[in-house]
């Protein structure tokens, strides 16, 4: 039995800027923990799953919460929420199968809260941001006490609920490349219910045709299978310059199956990253004609 | 230890000395004593603590009251305006959207601060904007009933 309890007690760090957020994280160590839109944090603090001493909100920091595109790729700050996907024109165009993510997303109530960083760092292998970037070829921009690096995306899962920051690192911006013309993005989300519920098999594939029928280019991430979200490799190569048929999506779609590694359900998830590769890639193919 | 905060509830200010633990849907219900929004599962799930923050429904479970310093906050105490029902609360009643009560707060901050944004919004709309929102009693139909009729003219 899990009892939900009002919050323990903690010191609110409200820091002006992100480097400051960053010292406050390297100074205090496992006692600071950051948060943005909370609906992670403060239902496991509820809890008692979490128990930082000081509490560094980012609320405080201006202009954290943008969505834009710049020098031909799409960047997203730590603060835009699942909602600021939703409504964002830049995201309404060429990355899409963000929007369509935002909409199966939690709830209204949760997505005016909860930001897509939030959803990258808490790490649940179920996230439902992670598998649609990975599939974009995002990659975080890292900033800490020594500095900043960049890093994929999907080398930043280390484990379920686990990622590769470091002591006072936090993530200062997502960004992924502008994809090229006759690209399709899809992500699947297979739930019990519509609304709410986390995703069983989560299927993100984004497709590029060379002009004709010919997959130039392919990349298909899977959530919610194995510990991290994952990318299907063997799925890609054997569609990469080849002509897209029904039996070549379903020899893909067959090779997605290696990439799991369910932590539950093993058989039923096998068969459903099967079928819904499947179905993204078919409904890409659609959508980047 | 307490921070001071301005809140505006439903149009007044409130100058607050607050713990910074203590969330939004506490601080509304046990020190302005406005028990509309329900404090049920506490975590996120049910949408019985939904209260409009800045123009949008936000789970005030999941919000720190000092995060939501200086903030307009909208609840359900607010729709009534000189002892007259908002034409939410009104088609509610009319149509049988409720039963014991317990979500219509929260479902109908949801609804309001779509029909704010949208006020003709389609049957989808709806459902997507209350999807949040748990109710036990009624099977939802007489809820989008309710809210269809605010937005065809007829609540
Ligand atoms: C009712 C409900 C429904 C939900 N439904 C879904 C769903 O459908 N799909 C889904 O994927 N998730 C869902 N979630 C989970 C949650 O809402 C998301 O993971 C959300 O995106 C987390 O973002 P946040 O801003 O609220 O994160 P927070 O709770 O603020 O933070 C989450 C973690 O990320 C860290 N963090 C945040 N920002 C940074 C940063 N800039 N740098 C480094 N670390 C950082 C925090 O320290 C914390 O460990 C749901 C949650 C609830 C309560
Ligand atoms: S009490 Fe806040 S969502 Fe249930
Ligand atoms: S009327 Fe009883 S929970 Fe909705």
């Amino acid at each position: 039995m899990i009892f939900i309890r009002r919050l323990p007690q903690f010191d609110y760090v409200a820091p002006r800027t992100l480097w400051e957020a960053s010292s406050v994280l390297a100074e205090r160590k496992s006692e600071a923990v950051l948060m943005a839109g909370g609906t992670d944090l403060l239902p496991k603090m509820k809890k008692r799953e979490a128990t930082p001493r000081y509490l560094v909100s980012l609320k405080n920091v201006p202009g954290l919460a943008y969505i834009k595109e710049d020098k031909g790729a799409l960047k997203i700050g730590p603060m835009a929420t699942i909602h600021d996907v939703e409504s964002s024109p830049v995201i309404a165009g060429k990355y899409a199968i963000l929007r369509d993510t935002s909409l199966v997303f939690a709830s209204a109530q949760i997505r005016n809260l909860a930001t897509v960083t939030g959803n990258l760092c808490n790490a649940a292998p179920s996230a439902d941001m992670a598998s649609p970037l990975i599939a974009l070829g995002a990659t975080l921009s890292l900033s800490g006490p020594q500095g900043g690096r960049t890093i994929p995306l999907e080398k930043f899962f280390t484990g379920p609920f686990t990622n590769s920051l470091g002591e006072g690192e936090l993530v200062a911006e997502i960004q992924a490349p502008q994809p090229q013309p006759h690209t399709g993005g899809v992500y699947i989300k297979h739930s019990i219910r519509n609304a709410m519920d986390h995703a069983i098999v989560g299927v993100a594939v984004v497709l590029t045709l060379d002009g004709s029928d010919v997959c130039k280019d392919v990349r298909i991430a899977l959530g919610a299978c194995a510990p991290t979200p994952v990318r299907a490799a063997e799925a890609e190569k054997a569609l990469k310059g080849n002509k897209l048929t029904k039996a070549a999506i379903d020899k893909a779609a067959k090779a997605a199956v290696s990439a799991a590694q369910p932590r539950s359900d093993p058989e039923y998830k096998r068969e459903m990253v099967q079928v819904l590769t499947a179905r993204a890639l078919n409904q890409a193919w659609q959508i980047a004609r | 230890m307490k921070q001071t905060i301005t809140l505006t509830v439903n149009g007044d200010e409130f100058q607050l000395a607050v713990d910074p633990r203590r969330t939004l849907l506490e601080v509304l219900r046990e020190e302005l004593h406005l028990t509309g929004a329900k404090k049920n599962c506490n975590e996120g799930e049910c949408g019985a603590c939904t209260v409009i923050m800045d123009g949008k429904a936000v789970s005030s479970c999941l919000v720190l009251a000092v995060q939501a310093r200086g903030k307009k906050i909208e609840t359900i105490e607010g729709l009534a305006r000189n002892g007259k029902l908002h034409p939410l609360q009104e088609a509610f009643v009319k149509h049988g959207g409720l039963q014991c009560g317990f979500c219509t707060p929260g479902m109908i901050m949801s609804a309001k601060a779509l029909l704010d944004k949208n006020p003709r919004p389609t049957e989808d709309e709806i459902k997507t904007a209350i999807a949040g929102n748990l109710c036990r009693c009624t099977g939802y139909v007489k809820i989008l009933e309710s809210i269809k009729a605010v937005v065809d003219g007829k609540g």
